[in-house]
């Protein structure tokens, strides 16, 4: 891999885990939201 | 260890908007919609969040279903203009990382549906998705050119579900809700594939103006606008909806009508503008929005009091 591949390489890494750690945090969230309004039925 | 690597296998890590791309962003917002109207206009009240639960799932789910197509149809799309660009034959992503995602949105969507909302809304949801992804897109778009029939129906769940959501039953409302979105595909697809010169026969695909010809197509166009006519006016004559969305789908489906008339009763010639196919599928468009957020004002206008 050259230094440019190395580099893109790192790039699409960082924005593909930044991109799952949202989704995983609006997740958490989400159920978190479900779960109460559940309790409450 | 190294392995030959097959053709196009991407280098690099897929980017994120790759797989945001699979999906299918822009059939999706239609899908949101006239599953949001479903959800909006049945009798009854859904707590907000898991109002947008069952929303997200059912776009989670069509997405699920639009990239397990994507994935099975990457060797047809290669050999069309229009798809070629897409991730998977454009070579920017791994064949079985789409399939893999498909099937995480497909089941992550149907579970978190089943719990969060309930499971005859999710039942629904993975009839909708094993529909489109293996009758439709596997089994019967290769082999008729009644494939646009079949994939309407994949398209006319949204509302249903955005429905029995609500509801947690399903009624005649909902199954009609079904029935206006695949008698209004028809018409709506062969509208532009009478004038989009597409490279489906170059890739064995059977569409109909391909398949049957123009006369044929046109005159299916119009048997498909009438049939839409009653079943539009359907949920007002069993008494489900109110006048406002009566007069508007009947005013809406005659102009619908009118437009079929005027496509059904003409052959093009090479170099034609196409101007009536092309005014019918811009109408088309317009026409199912209005409907479903007719719909809707139907709803909240009876609930609010400001009709009986």
């Amino acid at each position: 891999m050259t230094p440019e591949e190395q580099t893109e390489f790192r790039r699409r890494q960082k924005s593909r885990n930044m991109m799952l750690g949202g989704v995983l945090v609006f997740f958490a969230i989400l159920f978190y939201a479900i779960t109460i309004v559940r309790i409450g039925d | 260890m190294t392995t030959a690597a097959p053709i196009n296998t991407p280098a690099l890590p897929a980017d994120w908007r790759d797989f945001y791309a699979l999906t299918k962003p822009r059939v999706m917002s239609l899908v949101i919609f006239t599953g949001l109207c479903g959800l909006l206009a049945a009798p009854g009240s859904i707590n907000p969040i898991i109002g947008f639960t069952a929303i997200l799932c059912i776009a989670l789910g069509a997405g699920g279903a639009a990239t397990l197509n994507q994935w099975w149809e990457a060797d047809l799309d290669a050999g069309m203009k229009r798809t070629a660009g897409r991730p998977i034959p454009a070579g920017r992503m791994k064949p079985t990382d789409a399939r893999d995602f498909g099937i995480a949105l497909s089941v992550g969507s149907v579970l978190i549906m089943g719990l969060g909302v309930g499971w005859l809304a999710a039942s629904i949801l993975l009839v909708s998705i094993i529909y489109y992804a293996v009758i439709y897109t596997i089994w019967l778009k290769p082999r008729t050119p009644q494939n646009i029939v079949i994939g309407g129906g994949a398209g006319a769940f949204p509302p249903m579900i955005g429905w029995v959501a609500v509801t947690g039953d399903i009624t005649l409302m909902p199954v009609l809700l079904f029935a206006i979105i695949f008698m209004w595909t028809p018409p709506h697809f062969w509208a532009l594939a009478l004038f989009i010169k597409s490279d489906y026969a170059k890739v064995g695909i059977p569409m109909m103006p391909v398949v049957r010809g123009q006369v044929s197509t046109r005159r299916q166009i119009f048997v498909y606008s009438l049939l839409l006519v009653p079943v539009a006016a359907a949920p007002w004559f069993i008494g489900g909806t109110g006048a406002i969305y009566g007069v508007t789908a009947l005013v809406l489906s005659l102009i619908f009508l009118a437009l079929s008339v005027s496509v059904a009763t003409r052959i093009s010639a090479d170099g034609d503008a196409m101007k009536p196919e092309k005014r019918m599928f811009a109408f088309s468009i317009i026409y199912l929005f209005a409907l479903f957020a007719a719909l809707v004002v139907d709803r909240v206008a009876a609930y609010q009091g400001f009709v009986t």
